[in-house]
């Protein structure tokens, strides 16, 4: 049995990463209508920041998980204002093209000067050790991140489906020349967007750091099941993408514990069951 | 005649100094060239209606003045200052507001965040109050999807989102279009108040009945061009030349 809580825990923190960055996906889509290739890069790219706050400049954990998403963040608003933003009103395939090619270019990069293998990032002294909660040992910073990546999810659900800032999201999603015309600076809001979605993802990849280590591909082994949880979830959905993302991390973990050989290709199996069921995905609309 | 000439001809029904100014107006889509050299002023206080068959270039006129037509060229000026460079939430923050043809009712948003979407520009504006004294049927709406209230009701809420923001110059296009008999009649009393009110309006109309019950000017836009142009008091005169020009 605790075999199980401890997969059923893995299955939970896999899941608060699937959902935070399919959270970002989610919105650059909804916004921008681009098909964010690069956001596994980003991800790796918030470890990576977090890492070197940490060795070159001694800056700690606690404010790394505020530097990195804002460093990356700004990073993703310069690709945007030079890139991403001459694709507006093209098919999707261009800036799936272009995301892809950027995520290699960072990638590459990484890789270059710091190999394939995994820096090490450890677990700042507050969020050491475990608790025995009598059917399982909780590692405390395992805990942390998914009960942390559950706050910032329903806090950008909150901003977007609730707040003015994010109605002006939601509009400008299905008509930005009118948004536009009502007063709105609109590209300026696009690309704040795009930094936003970059941030939540730099912001995993800081969680992340202590648990995977620190590797230039590590994005690239997350993103497949990542864009899987978001078509499952419904393309553009923000409530669909923090659902289906935790809630395939858990499907993925016990199925991990009751048929292993099947825990790799769980998330694909159920996209292709939703998707013949339901194409826009579960909380999806229809065009 | 020379269309600067036409575009002055009207007898001005004007209640205060001239607010809109286009000249040479001209607008592509992509390749298509659509308005040849758009002429005409409004005044401040007055409603001015541009008339015309489908196509004529009546609502590229008024996407154009409002900076959405990516390109064009010519002058517009507004309060004296050139508007014809500025990007559409630039002229959106100088006091012209725009009431799109097809209503631009967000379907992710309720009544009230569609109604609050524009941001106030300028003061000025109608509190709520006065909007929903205006439309009723919206205050009860409140809560409802944006896309799930009837045409007459959406109408209502594109006009009233308006409103709000402190904008004295509004541009309403075919604001009947679909619309009962009922909802028509609803409309021309809003838009008669509005007037009352202090607003500028400009509005593109296919249906001149309407028209005649609201608006002091007429022009007629035909091939992208002004090429007729009148007041009020002259439209029964007109008339023939009108059923002309609108193939009525």
């Amino acid at each position: 049995m605790q075999a199980l809580y401890a997969q059923l825990l893995v299955g939970l923190i896999n899941g608060s990463f699937y959902a935070l960055l399919s959270l970002g996906l989610a919105v650059i889509f909804g916004m921008l209508n681009i098909i964010n290739f690069a956001h596994g890069a980003l991800y790796m790219m918030g470890a990576f920041v977090a890492y070197f706050l940490l060795n070159l400049g001694g800056i700690n954990y606690w404010w790394a998980l505020l530097l990195a998403p804002i460093i990356v963040g700004i990073f993703g608003m310069i690709l945007e204002r030079t890139m991403l933003q001459w694709l507006t009103g093209l098919d999707h395939l261009y800036g799936l093209l272009l995301t892809f090619g950027i995520a290699l270019i960072v990638q590459g990069v990484f890789q270059n000067y710091f190999g394939s293998s995994g820096l090490p990032y450890a677990i700042p002294d507050q969020l050491r050790g475990g608790m025995n909660l009598g059917f399982m040992f909780l590692p405390i910073y395992r805990g942390w991140v998914v009960v942390f990546s559950l706050i910032v999810c329903l806090a950008t659900w909150f901003l977007i489906e609730k707040t003015r800032l994010g109605a002006y999201l939601r509009a400008a999603t299905e008509n930005p020349t009118l948004v536009r015309a009502f007063g709105i600076n609109v590209p300026r809001m696009i690309t704040l967007t795009y930094g936003l979605g970059v941030g939540l993802a730099a912001l995993a990849g800081v969680l992340s750091a202590p648990i995977n280590q620190v590797r230039p591909l590590m994005g690239a082994d997350l993103i497949i099941v990542v864009f899987a949880v978001v078509v499952i979830g419904g393309m553009g959905s923000i409530m669909g993408s923090i659902i289906t993302g935790f809630a395939l991390g858990v499907i993925e973990g016990l199925t991990k514990y009751f048929y292993p050989e099947a825990s790799n290709t769980v998330v694909f199996v159920l996209m292709v069951l939703v998707l013949l069921v339901k194409p826009t995905g579960l909380t999806g609309r229809a065009a | 005649m020379p269309e600067t000439a036409i575009a002055e001809a009207p007898a001005k029904a004007a209640t205060g100094g001239n607010i809109l100014q286009v000249r040479n107006l001209e607008a592509w889509y992509g390749e298509s060239h659509i308005l040849h050299g758009i002429n005409f002023d409004v005044n401040a206080g007055e409603v001015v209606t541009l008339l015309g068959r489908n196509g004529a270039g009546k609502t590229t006129t008024l996407k154009s003045i409002m900076g959405i037509i990516g390109k064009r060229s010519g002058s517009v000026k507004f309060n004296n200052q050139d508007i014809i460079r500025a990007t559409s939430d630039k002229i959106a923050r100088m006091g012209i507001a725009f009431c799109p043809e097809e209503r631009g009712i967000f379907s992710s948003l309720d009544v009230r965040e569609n109604l609050l979407l524009p941001p106030v520009v300028r003061a000025g504006g109608l509190p709520l109050e006065q909007i929903f004294d205006l439309f009723p049927n919206l205050k009860e709406r409140l809560n409802s999807q944006g896309t799930k209230l009837s045409g007459g009701e959406q109408q209502m809420l594109a006009i009233a989102r308006i409103l709000r923001t402190g904008a004295s110059f509004l541009m309403l296009d075919e604001p009947t279009e679909g619309l009962a008999p009922v909802i028509i009649q609803q409309i021309g009393h809003t838009i008669a108040r509005l007037k009352k009110e202090g607003f500028t309006i400009l509005l593109v109309e296919q249906n001149f009945r309407f028209a005649s019950t609201v608006a002091d000017r007429y022009y007629v836009v035909e091939h992208g061009k002004i090429i007729d142009g009148f007041s009020n008091a002259e439209l029964a005169a007109n008339m023939d030349k009108l059923h002309t020009y609108l193939g009525v």
